[in-house]
C-alpha cells in the first residue's frame, strides 16, 4: 500500500496514497468544516460534488484553494487551515450561500438541526456583507415531503440519494447560474413525479429545503375532541431512535417512556405496530408457502420469488418501475395497513365505538407512510384506515409540546389487545429482519418441526444485497435481502430477465431499513447512529420471550375470534391489496 | 484545381452568406453557363477569408483579385468586365483609407500583411465540402506520415518539441496532455475535439470548421494513433448548423477515401469520428463538463483531478483539444517542429487567430505570429479605431479576459505576457474599447454573461457573480458607494480564489483588471456620480447649448417621447423629466450642441 507524507497546519502525517485531505486532517484531530460533503461510511454512500466550497484549504504551491473534502492528499504536501486567506474565503462562501437564503431560522422547521445554520454560528458570522436579490420559488406540497427550494443550498446530498442510492431520478440540478436549483424535472411538483416518498432526501437536506409533511396539528385536535376514541400504532424502528430527539445516546431503546409519552399526551389505547407485524407474518408467511408448495409441486402458474410489501416506497417504486412484475409481491398490506384495518373493525367493534368515531394515528420512521395512508384503497366511504402518520421526529415535538420530560419517565406498557408482539415484529425495522421474522414462522409451519435455532445470522448486517440459504429440513430455501432501492432494482433486473435464483426477497428502501427511515431523527451523516439502532432493534428482540410471530396468543386469538385462518376471505378484505400500473 | 483556368473563390462564412453570398455565387454559376464558361472558370464557396468587415468576399485567381461587399447584382458586372475582357472593377477593390487608392491584390492589403496562416491556412482558399481540395494542399500527407514512418511516440515528440499550447485557453503543452493520455492504460481511449466556441465575439473555430473540416479530422486521427484511440467526438454546439453541415460532409467523404474507418491507408490503424450536439452552454467548453454532457448527463464540471486524460469521456483515458489546436498539428508533423517553434515566443510557439471586434475599422479574423504587439493588431492590421475616436482598451480572453490600456499597446502577445497583464489568451477573443466606452458598464457586460451561463454548482460561482453583478448594477445606476469599491476587490478574489472550475475562477478577472486600469473611472462613479463615457443612462443629463443650436428642429422631430421643445431657429429645451436618456438627441445633432454631462 503506498503512503504519503504531507503537513497540515505543521503537522506531519502519514496517510494511504487516494486519502481526501479531509479524511487526512481529521486523522490528526484537525476538523475541516463542511457542508455538502456527505458520507455514510458502510453503506456506499457518498456526496462530495465540491459544491460548497466551505472546506476549503491553502496548498502551498496551488495558485487557489483546495476543496478538502474532495482533493487527494499528496506527496509533499503543505496545508494550511485556517490562514486569513482560508478563513475570509470560508466566511465570505458561507455569508453568500445566507445571502440567497430567506432569513426565517427562527420559525423553520429545521431550526436547531440545520447544518446552515450550524455552520453560520460555527464560523461566527454576524453580519452579511452582501445583499441582493434572492432566489423565488413555489412551495411544492405532497402527502409526505415539502419542498420550500428557496432554502436550498444546492449541496446536492437529495440528488445524490435519489439518483444514485434509490435510481428513483427524480431529484436533479434544473436552470443554470442563479437560476440554478435542485427540483424535478419541468419543476414538476413531487406528487406527478415517481417520487416513492422514500424520504432520504429528507433525511439528507442540510436545510429546510426538504421536509415532512407536518400532521401534528391534526393529531393534536383529535386528541382535544371528546367525540373522538384516538388510539396510536408505534412501528418498530421508532422505539431505537425516538431517544435521540432527547439527547439519549443512539442506540438507547425507549420503548416503555415512548408508551408513557403517548399515554400522557392523551391516547386512548397506546398499541404497537409490531403486533401488526406478526400478523403480516402469518398472512405473508402462509402466502410464501402456498406459493413454495404449488412451484414445488410443479404448478406452471405460480410465480416466485415472493417479494415483502411492507414498505410503501419500494410497492410504488415497483408499480412506476416494474408494473409488469407487480403480481410477484405479497398481497399482504403492510403492517401500518393492517393494523389500521383491524382497529376500525374487530377492536372498534369490541370497544363498541364506531368507525367515524376511531382516530387512528401512528407513529412511523417513515414519510412514505403518510402517503400510504392516503391511498384510496385504504378507506372505507372515504374513512381511511389511518388516519394520520406522524414520523419519529414529529412525535418528539409533540412529546415537547406536551411538556413531557422524556428521560424520567417511568417505563409503561402497551395496552391489550393490540400492543402484545413478539420478537419477530420488532425485527421489522431493520434490514433482513422481516425475511427472518418470516423464516422463523414458514420452517415451523412448513416442516412442522421446532426451529433448532431462533437467531438467522446469516440474514443479518448492512451490505446492500445480501443472500443465504435457509435449510428447511432438506429443501434449500434461497433468500434475498436488498435496501436501497437501487439495490433492489438490481434484484428486480435479474427476476425480469429470468435469473433470479430465489424464492423469496425481502425489500426495504432505506439504507438500513426502517431504522434509517426518512422520517426518524437526522444522522447529520453519521453512519455508525444507524448500527446503533440496528443493535437495539436486535437487542429488544433478545429480550422478548415469545420470538415467533405465530406464537403470539393475541394473533392467534384474532384468528380464532374474527378472521378464521391466514388468508381467509376476511383476510383477503382486510389485510390484503393490489398492485397498479403506475408507469 | 488543375483543369480550370480561373477560379471565383466567394466567401462562404457565416457571416458574408448572411450578406448573400450564396447567391452571388449562384449568380457567378448562372453566367458563367451563359456565356459557356462553366467549364473554363470554377466558382467555389470556400470557408472565410477573415476581412469579414469587408465581406461579402469574392477573390478571382490567378490573379489574386480581392473584391470586397460585393453584392449579388455586380456579378454581372465582375463577369462582363473582369472575366471576359480582364478589366478589374475598380470599384470593388479594397480602398486603402489613407492612400485613397485601390488595392487590386490582397498581398497589398495591410489587414493581410502581417499575418501568418497556419490553423487558417485553407480557409478562403478550397471549398471545404470537396476533399480533392484538402489533400490537394498537402492534406492527409501528415497522416500518412505518421501512420507509415512515425511511431507514436515520434510523432508525440515532434508535438511537444513544436512547442503548440492549447489554443481553446488553457495553453497546456498539447503533446504532454497527448503523452500523458498515451500513458494511461485502457483498453478504450477517446480523442475529442472541443468545438463549443462559447466566447462572446469569437468565431475562429466555427470558421476552420466551416473552411477547412478535414484538417481537424486529420489531426484527430492522427492524435488517436498516437494515444492509442480508435473513436474520436467532435463537440460542437447546435448553433453552429453551416459547421455541422461541412463537417458531416468532410467526414463522410473522409470514409469514402479510406482516411477515416478501419485499416487507415492500409495500416491496421483504425479510427472514426463521430459528432456530438451541444445546446450552447459556455461552461460546456470546461473540459469535464464537455464529457459530463456528452455523456448524457447535466454540462457541469468535476474537480480534477482526475484529468480527462486518466479518467475522461464514460470513464475512459480522454484527450479533450479545442479546434484550433487541432488545425495546427497537421502543418507541424509536415513542417517539423523546429520550423513551428522558430515563430512566436520564447514560451508560446506559433500563431494564433484572434477574432477583432469592437470599435476597430476592420473586424474579422486574423492569424499572427506570437509576440506581435497590440499596436500592430489595432492598427496596422485592423485599421485603427473606428470614427477617429481614441483608443482605450483592448478585451482579450473573452468573458474570463481582462481589460488592457494604452500601456500595454507594445507588449509582445503571448500567453504568459497577457496573463501577466492581468488578461489572458483565452479562445482569442479581442474587443477593442474606445473613449466611449464606459469601462464599469463593460465589466457589468462580461459579468451579465457569465452569470447566465454559470452553471451554478459552486457557491462563489452562482451567487458570488451575481453579488458582483449586483455591486456594478447599483454603481452603473448612480447609487455606488466608496465601500463598493472595496467590497468587489475583496470578493472578487474569493471568486477567484475558491470557484470550482475555470469559468468561476475567472469570471471577476474583467472587474479586477477594469479596477486595476480604470480606477478614476470607477471613482468617478461612485464620488461624483458620473459616467465619463456617458453610457451609464442614470449617471447622464442630455441638454442643449444655447449658443450652439441653431434651431434646426432634427432634434425635436427625432425624440421619441417629445422631450424637446423650441421653435424653428430658436434655442430648443430638453425636458430633464420626459427624457430617456435614449441618446437619439446626441447622434442626430449636427452642430455638436447637445451636451452630456
Amino acid at each position: 500500500m503506498e503512503m504519503v507524507n504531507l503537513i497540515i497546519d505543521h503537522k506531519p502525517v502519514v496517510v494511504r496514497k487516494g486519502t481526501t485531505i479531509l479524511k487526512a486532517a481529521s486523522s490528526i484531530g484537525i476538523d475541516i468544516p463542511t457542508l455538502c460533503y456527505m458520507k455514510l461510511d458502510d453503506m456506499n454512500i457518498e456526496n462530495k460534488p465540491g459544491g460548497c466550497r466551505v472546506c476549503v484549504v491553502e496548498v502551498k504551491g496551488r495558485r487557489n484553494l483546495a476543496p478538502a473534502c474532495c482533493t487527494e492528499a499528496s506527496e509533499g504536501m503543505e496545508i494550511s487551515t485556517h490562514t486569513i486567506r482560508v478563513v475570509n474565503a470560508r466566511r465570505t462562501v458561507v455569508e453568500l450561500i445566507l445571502s440567497d437564503h430567506p432569513a426565517e431560522c427562527l420559525i423553520c422547521a429545521k431550526s436547531g438541526n440545520c447544518d446552515l445554520q450550524n455552520m453560520a454560528n460555527h464560523l461566527g458570522i454576524r453580519k452579511i456583507h452582501y445583499q441582493g436579490e434572492q432566489s423565488m420559488y413555489r412551495e411544492d406540497t405532497s402527502p409526505a415531503i415539502i419542498r420550500e427550494i428557496n432554502k436550498c443550498i444546492m449541496c446536492r446530498r437529495c440528488e445524490t440519494m435519489c439518483n444514485d442510492i434509490q435510481t428513483v431520478g427524480v431529484l436533479s440540478a434544473i436552470n443554470r447560474g442563479f437560476q440554478a436549483v435542485v427540483a424535478p424535472a419541468f419543476e414538476m411538483n413531487l406528487d406527478h413525479s415517481v417520487c416513492t416518498y422514500c424520504g432520504q432526501c429528507v433525511a439528507v437536506c442540510p436545510t429546510g429545503a426538504l421536509t415532512e409533511a407536518d400532521e401534528t396539528g391534526a393529531v393534536i385536535r383529535a386528541l382535544s375532541d371528546p367525540t373522538k376514541t384516538v388510539v396510536v400504532q408505534t412501528a418498530p424502528a421508532v422505539r431505537a431512535a425516538l431517544g435521540e430527539e432527547f439527547g439519549m445516546p443512539a442506540g438507547t431503546l425507549v420503548t416503555g417512556k415512548m408508551v408513557a409519552a403517548l399515554r400522557r399526551l392523551g391516547f386512548d389505547y397506546v398499541f404497537d405496530t409490531d403486533f401488526a407485524a406478526d400478523l403480516t407474518i402469518l398472512e405473508e408467511g402462509t402466502e410464501l408457502l402456498n406459493r413454495l408448495s404449488a412451484f414445488m409441486a410443479g404448478d406452471q402458474n405460480v410465480k416466485l420469488p415472493i417479494l415483502t410489501s411492507c414498505c410503501p416506497a419500494w410497492v410504488k417504486f415497483f408499480e412506476h418501475h416494474f408494473p409488469e412484475l407487480k403480481e410477484i409481491p405479497s398481497t399482504a398490506r403492510s403492517p401500518q395497513q393492517m393494523f389500521g384495518s383491524i382497529a376500525k373493525t374487530y377492536f372498534a367493534d369490541k370497544i363498541g365505538v364506531k368507525r367515524e368515531n376511531l382516530v387512528v394515528v401512528s407513529i412511523m420512521p417513515c414519510l412514505a407512510k403518510k402517503y400510504e395512508s392516503s391511498r384510496p384503497e385504504f378507506s372505507v366511504n372515504g374513512n381511511p384506515d389511518v388516519d394520520f402518520a406522524l414520523s419519529t421526529r414529529e412525535l418528539a415535538h409533540l412529546i415537547n409540546l406536551g411538556n413531557i420530560e422524556f428521560k424520567s419517565l417511568p417505563n409503561e406498557d402497551f395496552d391489550a389487545p393490540l400492543g402484545e408482539s413478539t420478537g419477530a415484529g420488532v425485527i421489522f425495522g431493520t434490514t433482513g429482519g422481516v425475511i427472518e421474522a418470516a423464516v422463523r414462522t414458514a420452517y415451523e409451519v412448513f416442516t412442522g418441526k421446532p426451529l433448532p435455532r431462533v437467531d438467522f445470522e446469516e440474514l443479518r448486517g448492512m451490505d446492500g444485497l445480501r443472500k443465504a440459504t435457509i435449510d428447511f429440513n432438506g429443501t434449500p430455501i434461497n433468500i434475498g435481502i436488498a435496501h436501497g432501492l437501487g439495490n433492489a432494482r438490481k434484484l428486480l433486473e435479474d427476476i425480469q430477465a429470468g435469473n433470479s435464483e430465489f424464492h423469496a426477497i425481502e425489500i426495504m428502501s432505506c439504507p438500513g431499513g426502517c431504522i434509517g427511515g426518512g422520517g426518524q431523527p437526522y444522522h447529520h451523516g453519521d453512519a455508525e447512529i444507524l448500527k446503533k439502532r440496528q443493535r437495539a432493534i436486535y437487542s429488544e428482540d433478545q429480550n422478548k420471550t415469545i420470538r415467533k410471530s405465530h406464537e403470539n396468543p393475541y394473533i392467534t386469538k384474532l384468528y380464532e375470534e374474527f378472521l378464521g385462518a391466514p388468508l381467509s376471505e376476511k383476510s383477503h378484505h382486510l389485510l390484503h391489496t393490489k398492485y397498479f400500473d403506475r408507469s | 484545381m488543375a483543369e480550370y483556368n480561373m477560379h471565383i473563390l466567394v466567401c462562404g462564412g457565416t457571416g458574408c452568406k448572411a450578406s448573400q453570398s450564396e447567391l452571388i455565387k449562384t449568380n457567378f454559376k448562372n453566367k458563367l453557363n451563359e456565356y459557356g464558361l462553366a467549364d473554363e472558370i470554377q466558382v467555389i464557396m470556400t470557408g472565410c477569408f477573415g476581412f469579414c468587415e469587408k465581406g461579402p468576399i469574392v477573390k478571382i485567381l490567378p490573379d489574386n483579385t480581392f473584391y470586397t461587399q460585393v453584392a449579388p447584382e455586380d456579378v454581372t458586372e465582375i463577369v462582363d468586365e473582369h472575366i471576359i475582357k480582364g478589366r478589374k472593377v475598380e470599384r470593388l477593390l479594397y480602398l486603402n483609407p489613407e492612400t485613397k487608392e485601390r488595392i487590386g491584390d490582397s498581398k497589398g492589403i495591410n489587414f493581410y500583411k502581417k499575418q501568418i496562416r497556419i490553423a487558417l491556412r485553407n480557409c478562403g482558399f478550397i471549398n471545404p465540402e470537396n476533399i480533392e481540395e484538402y489533400i490537394g494542399r498537402d492534406g492527409y500527407s501528415a497522416l500518412g506520415t505518421c501512420l507509415s514512418e512515425k511511431t507514436p511516440d515520434e510523432a508525440i515528440r515532434m508535438i511537444k518539441d513544436s512547442g503548440l499550447r492549447g489554443r481553446g485557453g488553457g495553453g497546456f503543452s498539447t503533446g504532454l496532455k497527448w503523452e500523458l493520455t498515451r500513458k494511461s492504460i485502457s483498453d478504450q481511449k477517446y480523442v475529442v475535439c472541443n468545438a463549443d466556441e462559447g466566447d462572446p465575439g469569437a468565431f475562429m473555430d466555427r470558421s476552420i470548421l466551416e473552411g477547412d473540416p478535414h484538417s481537424v479530422l486529420e489531426a484527430m486521427a492522427i492524435c488517436g494513433y498516437c494515444i492509442g484511440a480508435d473513436k474520436g467526438l467532435v463537440y460542437i454546439r447546435a448553433e453552429y448548423p453551416l459547421a455541422i453541415e461541412r463537417l458531416k460532409i468532410a467526414i463522410r467523404q473522409a470514409r469514402e477515401y479510406g482516411l477515416l474507418g478501419d485499416d487507415i491507408l492500409g495500416t491496421g490503424f483504425n479510427f472514426d469520428v463521430e459528432i456530438r450536439y451541444g445546446a450552447g452552454a459556455f461552461v460546456c467548453g470546461e473540459e469535464t463538463a464537455l464529457i459530463h454532457s456528452m455523456e448524457g448527463l447535466r454540462g457541469e464540471p468535476t474537480v480534477k483531478p482526475p484529468f480527462p486524460a486518466e479518467k475522461g469521456y464514460n470513464g475512459k483515458p480522454t484527450n479533450v483539444n479545442n479546434v484550433e489546436t487541432f488545425a495546427n498539428i497537421p502543418v507541424i508533423i509536415n513542417k517539423g517542429s523546429e520550423w513551428f517553434a522558430s515563430i512566436g515566443t520564447e514560451k508560446s510557439k506559433g500563431t494564433k487567430v484572434f477574432a477583432l471586434a469592437g470599435k476597430i475599422n476592420n473586424v474579422g479574423l486574423i492569424e499572427v505570429p506570437m509576440g506581435i504587439t497590440l499596436r500592430e493588431i489595432i492598427y496596422d492590421i485592423g485599421g485603427g479605431i473606428k470614427d477617429g475616436h481614441e483608443f482605450k482598451a483592448v478585451q482579450t480572453g473573452g468573458p474570463s479576459g481582462g481589460c488592457l490600456t494604452k500601456s500595454f499597446l507594445d507588449t509582445p502577445i503571448d500567453y504568459d505576457n497577457l496573463v501577466a497583464a492581468g488578461s489572458m489568451m483565452g479562445s482569442g477573443g479581442m474587443i477593442v474599447l474606445d473613449d466611449s466606452d464606459c469601462m464599469v458598464a463593460i465589466a457589468k457586460f462580461y459579468l451579465e454573461f457569465t452569470l447566465e451561463e454559470s452553471c451554478g454548482k459552486c457557491t462563489p460561482c452562482r451567487i458570488g457573480n451575481k453579488r458582483l453583478y449586483e455591486i456594478l448594477e447599483k454603481i452603473t445606476e448612480g447609487n455606488g458607494e466608496l465601500e463598493d469599491l472595496n467590497r468587489l476587490r475583496l470578493l472578487s478574489n474569493v471568486i477567484k480564489d475558491t470557484s470550482l472550475c475555470g469559468l468561476g475562477q475567472t469570471s471577476p478577472n474583467p472587474v479586477l483588471s477594469t479596477l486595476d486600469n480604470f480606477h478614476d473611472e470607477y471613482l468617478a462613479h461612485v464620488t461624483s456620480h458620473k459616467c465619463l463615457a456617458g453610457q451609464c443612462k442614470a449617471l447622464v443629463n442630455y441638454s442643449i447649448d444655447a449658443d450652439k443650436c441653431t434651431g434646426c428642429t432634427l432634434c425635436f422631430r427625432n425624440c421619441p417621447v417629445g422631450a424637446i421643445s423650441g421653435e424653428k431657429r430658436s434655442t430648443h429645451y430638453i425636458d430633464q423629466s420626459l427624457c430617456i436618456k435614449c441618446g437619439v438627441c446626441f447622434e442626430k445633432c449636427k452642430f455638436d450642441s447637445v451636451l452630456i454631462a
